[in-house]
């Protein structure tokens, strides 16, 4: 239990950072609720301290924790000024004007700030997460603010469609998963991922795992699909990152995102990638479904992105296409390990940092940008001809969006280098060309966002004022920078992400004497 | 040195950037120029230092975890092209001198400044890693230099231009990373990639078996195919070209092309030999038809500047042709015309652009007969037709002709004494792939004659609005100005050059390294004939005239290429 409590210092700090900012965040001075972000940032950075030290975690995947603790930190740091102004902003400003008094109950703030701490804590356990039930639990406690903060985040009712959409998707998501994590018990025995593994592995090797544990592994992916927007369960992402403001569709991008994906391959490693008739891969019937959904959402995400004129309904198509992507180094698996080429883990840890930080770049370009109608900018129109009124901000939108559609030398280049080389190298070449192709798919839209905000004159018909709140314009150009600086010091991270993806499989034979010793496995 | 050539323009694209727009020229023309002396002295160091194949060679680890770093190095095919890039940089500065309205330079400049850092890069990188982001990052700049300062179909050519380029890169590089992976797994035993470029040559065609070899072949066709570009994959490059602005077209045509064919230089050839000797048959007869149909198309263009673009479709054709008759004089004929097209269209499209910036239109039906109005620049553009076309004397010529040599005489040994030697047939093409590229030198002749004929001879005509000076923009005489003769001056006196002594200059620059090609093709397939494994027996079953039957070939592959 004390190992456990070791793992999990980052989740308890930024619990307790929580409780502050809910606290803070109530009070009637303007000047104290202003601290919560202050407050918050504090709590990631010490979270991200607490995790980068841990070692040895047991488990599947026993490096995994301190690299995507240390993601999941960064990429919140930078979400959390593009949160700010988020809520309360009509509020603040009617208080000021005398118009109105502070009311605990009518004001946001505090709840805001505390469920994105909350569901940063959700995706930092599922890091850490060694057991059915914990990744369950941590996988809807990463979801389930998110649905309060797509509704909150703005006045209009597309907010209230589109969270109550999420909800009932989201909720349907997590009953398919939660039975196919039954399943999985049905089939082993136990919940702990790796004594289900050490199961498996014992099963393998007198004849075939048992069909309702595959059946439970495929049905717990499916249901993973709604986290991370991959078909069948995608429907969602337009209208929902539509219709939150950019600050959530861009945190909705990526904490989901790699909570799925974190859930993907721990379950993934559970039957392990040593199946396959000629190379080693996932069992059969798990490797041709998800063989299907990556190709299927790396095609619908791509063709659906290029009909749409909304900026943010692209990008949240886009989403689903990364999904597709990220999807392929999944089906890689860990590899023989040593280098990042051969390993298809290592490049979706790394894909993931890099798409977490060049999506919050976008959505912090769209949330920094404010129509005259007060919404946020949502079509194409409202960005075109940013680089004459705001240069900055139509380089980070540049750069981002070049990142994101893998333009070398920038750092989704070498992202998604990644995913081609281990699929190369484990003879997936179909998928390397469909990925190739989806990339080229992707040119189409990612240009013509490119060109609106770099290149275009703006419409006479549309104005933009100020930007509303200047710390997103700061998110926006730290995130660009990002790009630019994590090639010059990708090294460590590419190195950390080999480490990362790390693999243990349970020893063969060794399970079959009981729990009680694929305990000690795990935890060697 | 060479990588002082890739951050040089870099750090001047970033001062153009910072500087004001008035400024923008002055420093882009200062970059270039400076750019182009530290390149002389480049080329003179070149060719008098001795040392391995290899110079200018430099390292720097980048990610060591991942076997990448920025290597560069250059052999005499890669300098003379950077030569040539170099050269072309302060030509564009001063053809936009004031085509490009101040309020818009800086955007201008600068993108040139980061294009020419990026060709450089292609052509010196020796780490596969390195090529291709150079190569691939080459598409953004020309792409907003077409979308802004193009001209009304801009948009379509740019968008057009990224995407067929972009989507051929991608699946070259499935080829080259796949190359990497099975030589880093299979020869170096790294369990992993190799992405240093001489290792890769040196085992790739050994590790590949034929029907890998056939894939890798295909993959990397798309990528530099497109680029080329080759039939049926060049219907960008009109529109890009018409579209594009005058500086674009020059690099367009004078430098970006030849990335496509440098690529089949560089990798396909050595990478993978087995395949291509043979497909090599296939692809000629899709460069033939390239020559010949572009060559068609031109002849009905009454858009100057596209029937210039068709041209350049058609005059590749005759560079991938040489480069694939897998021979001595087809493969320095294929390099050689790397450099004299680079020179000689680039040219062209500099006249017709100074002939836009005074008439604001291309069409030949509404101006023609310039001779009278415009002597300097009729005199210059009938001397670049006559570089274009062929004529003897002049660069255009020694290229087509060692091309068409080169696929006339590929299945025959080159000398006489070598043919006593080894007595029996080796090359991929033959008589009949000369034969039929010799036709489009006709065509050739036909439509940039007629298109001489109209815009040069005749009565004048001008645009009905036209009337002299009337523009808002910058004042410009009839004629050409002196500026406008200092960009078009050298280009025309490396024409004459290239073309009177051909030998002495370019030939001798690059024979050994051509050599050294094509006995490394040649020995790869031989060897790949006589192996005795699996696949490569099946590959010997397949050829219709095996290598392995051909005696004693190896010695074809010192031929001297003396014309």
């Amino acid at each position: 239990m004390t190992e456990k409590l070791a793992l999990v210092w980052p989740e308890v700090w930024l619990f307790i950072t929580t409780c502050v900012v809910m606290v803070v965040g109530l009070s009637p001075d303007l000047r104290v609720r202003r601290l919560c972000g202050w407050i918050a940032g504090i709590g990631i950075l010490v979270a991200i301290g607490a995790a980068v030290p841990v070692e040895h975690a047991g488990g599947l995947f026993p490096a995994i924790t301190p690299y995507a603790k240390g993601m999941i930190g960064v990429v919140g740091l930078l979400l959390l000024p593009l949160l700010a102004g988020t809520v309360d902003r009509d509020l603040d400003a009617a208080i000021a004007a005398g118009k109105a008094r502070f009311d605990a109950l009518r004001a946001n703030r505090a709840e805001f700030y505390a469920f994105f701490l909350f569901s940063l804590t959700g995706l930092m356990l599922t890091a850490s997460a060694d057991d059915l039930i914990w990744l369950f639990l941590a996988l809807e406690l990463t979801s389930l603010p998110t649905y309060i903060m797509v509704t909150i985040s703005t006045r209009g009712t597309r907010s209230q469609e589109a969270g109550v959409k999420y909800f009932f998707l989201g909720a349907l998501g997590a009953a398919i998963f939660l039975y196919g994590f039954a399943l999985m018990y049905g089939a082993t025995g136990t919940t702990n991922l790796a004594e289900i593994a050490a199961a498996f592995k014992a099963q393998a090797a007198a004849g075939g795992i048992n069909p309702i544990g595959i059946a439970g592994v495929a049905v717990a992916l499916v249901g993973f699909c709604f986290k991370i927007a991959a078909v069948p369960m995608h429907m969602y992402a337009a209208d929902v990152y539509q219709g939150a403001a950019s600050g959530v569709s861009a945190m909705l991008a990526f904490v989901p995102k790699a909570a799925g994906f974190l859930a993907i391959i721990f379950i993934c490693g559970t039957v392990g990638w040593d199946h396959g008739p000629t190379y080693d891969a996932l069992p059969a019937p798990i490797y041709i479904l998800l063989w299907v959904i990556a190709v299927a959402t790396m095609f619908t995400g791509n063709v659906l992105a290029v009909r749409q004129t909304s900026v943010k309904r692209m990008l949240a198509y886009s989403s689903v296409a990364h999904s597709g992507y990220m999807l392929v180094g999944v089906i890689v698996g860990p590899g023989p390990g040593g280098s990042f080429w051969n390993n298809g883990i290592a490049a979706v840890l790394f894909y993931l940092l890099s798409y977490g930080i060049t999506n919050v770049g976008t959505f912090a370009v769209l949330a920094s940008i404010q129509t005259d109608s007060g919404d946020e900018a949502d079509e194409i129109a409202d960005i075109r001809g940013l680089h004459a009124t705001r240069p900055w901000l139509a380089g980070a939108m540049l750069l981002c969006v070049l990142s994101l559609l893998g333009l070398p030398p920038l750092v989704g280049f070498f992202a998604k280098v990644g995913l081609f080389t281990s699929a190369i190298a484990a003879g997936e070449i179909p998928l390397v060309i469909i990925l190739g192709v989806n990339s080229a798919i992707a040119a189409f839209y990612y240009l013509r966002i490119a060109r609106s905000a770099y290149l275009e004159p703006a419409d006479e018909s549309v104005s933009t004022g100020p930007t509303p709140v200047p710390q997103r314009a700061i998110a926006a150009v730290l995130s660009a920078s990002l790009v630019v600086l994590l090639l010059v010091v990708a090294q460590p991270i590419v190195e950390r992400s080999v480490t990362a993806s790390g693999y243990s499989p349970p020893e063969v034979g060794l399970a079959q004497d009981g729990p009680a010793q694929t305990l000690t496995v795990a935890d060697e | 040195m060479l990588v002082l050539l890739i951050l040089l323009p870099l750090v001047f694209g970033a001062v153009v950037l910072l500087r004001p727009n008035a400024e923008a020229r002055r420093w882009a023309l200062l970059g270039t120029t400076l750019c182009l002396v530290i390149g002389a002295f480049l080329l003179g160091r070149f060719f008098t230092s001795e040392g391995g194949p290899m110079k200018g060679v430099g390292s720097f680890e980048w990610f060591p975890a991942l076997g990448l770093s920025l290597s560069v190095g250059v052999d005499s095919v890669a300098v003379l092209l950077i030569a040539l890039t170099l050269l072309l940089g302060p030509i564009c500065v001063g053809a936009s001198w004031t085509a490009i309205p101040e309020s818009r330079a800086r955007l201008f400049f600068g993108w040139l400044l980061v294009l020419q850092a990026a060709m450089v890069g292609v052509f010196a990188a020796r780490d596969l890693v390195m090529f291709y982001t150079c190569f691939e990052f080459t598409l953004l700049p020309m792409f907003v230099l077409i979308n802004e300062f193009g001209s009304t179909n801009r948009h379509k050519a740019a968008t057009k231009f990224f995407l067929y380029t972009f989507t051929g890169s991608i699946i070259a590089l499935a080829g080259l990373v796949y190359t990497a992976w099975a030589v880093g797994t299979r020869a170096v035993g790294v369990d992993g990639f190799t992405m240093d470029i001489a290792t890769l040559t040196e085992h790739a065609s050994r590790v590949l078996s034929l029907r890998e070899q056939g894939f890798v072949l295909a993959a990397m066709l798309c990528g530099f195919a497109v680029k080329v570009p080759l039939f049926p994959l060049h219907t960008w490059l009109p529109l890009a070209h018409t579209e594009a602005p005058t500086a674009g077209s020059v690099i367009l045509a004078g430098v970006l092309l030849k990335l496509g064919t440098y690529g089949i230089y560089r990798f396909v050839l050595p990478f993978v030999p087995v395949a291509v000797y043979e497909h090599a048959p296939a692809i000629a007869v899709l460069a033939i038809i390239g020559i010949i149909y572009a060559g068609l198309i031109c002849w009905v263009q009454t858009d100057v500047k596209k029937l210039v673009a068709y041209s350049s479709v058609s005059h590749l054709g005759f560079c991938v042709l040489g480069l694939f008759a897998l021979n001595s004089p087809g493969l320095t004929g294929g390099v050689l015309y790397m450099i004299n097209h680079g020179l000689s269209t680039g040219a062209l499209f500099l006249l017709i652009g100074f002939m836009y910036e005074r008439y604001h239109t291309r069409d030949m039906r509404q101006i023609g007969g310039l001779g009278a109005k415009m002597p300097v620049w009729s005199t210059f553009m009938v001397f670049f037709v006559m570089a274009s076309v062929g004529l003897p004397g002049l660069n255009g010529f020694i290229s087509e002709f060692l091309c068409t040599m080169g696929a006339f005489v590929s299945h025959t040994p080159w000398t006489a004494g070598e043919a006593a030697q080894v007595g029996a047939t080796w090359g991929p093409l033959g008589p009949w792939f000369g034969f039929a590229a010799g036709t489009g030198v006709i065509v050739a002749a036909i439509y940039l004659l007629t298109m001489t004929a109209k815009m040069v001879w005749g009565t004048l005509r001008e645009p009905p609005d036209h009337a002299d000076h009337d523009d808002d923009g910058p004042h410009l005489p009839v004629d050409l100005t002196a500026r406008e003769i200092m960009t078009l001056a050298p280009i025309a006196a490396l024409c004459v050059v290239f073309g009177l002594f051909p030998t002495q200059t370019l030939i001798d620059a690059v024979r050994t390294d051509i050599n050294d090609q094509v006995a490394f093709v040649h020995q790869r397939v031989e060897e790949a004939a006589t192996s005795a494994g699996e696949h490569l027996a099946a590959a010997e079953q397949t050829r219709t005239e095996a290598p392995g039957s051909a005696g004693n070939p190896a010695e074809t592959v010192e031929p001297g290429v003396t014309p």
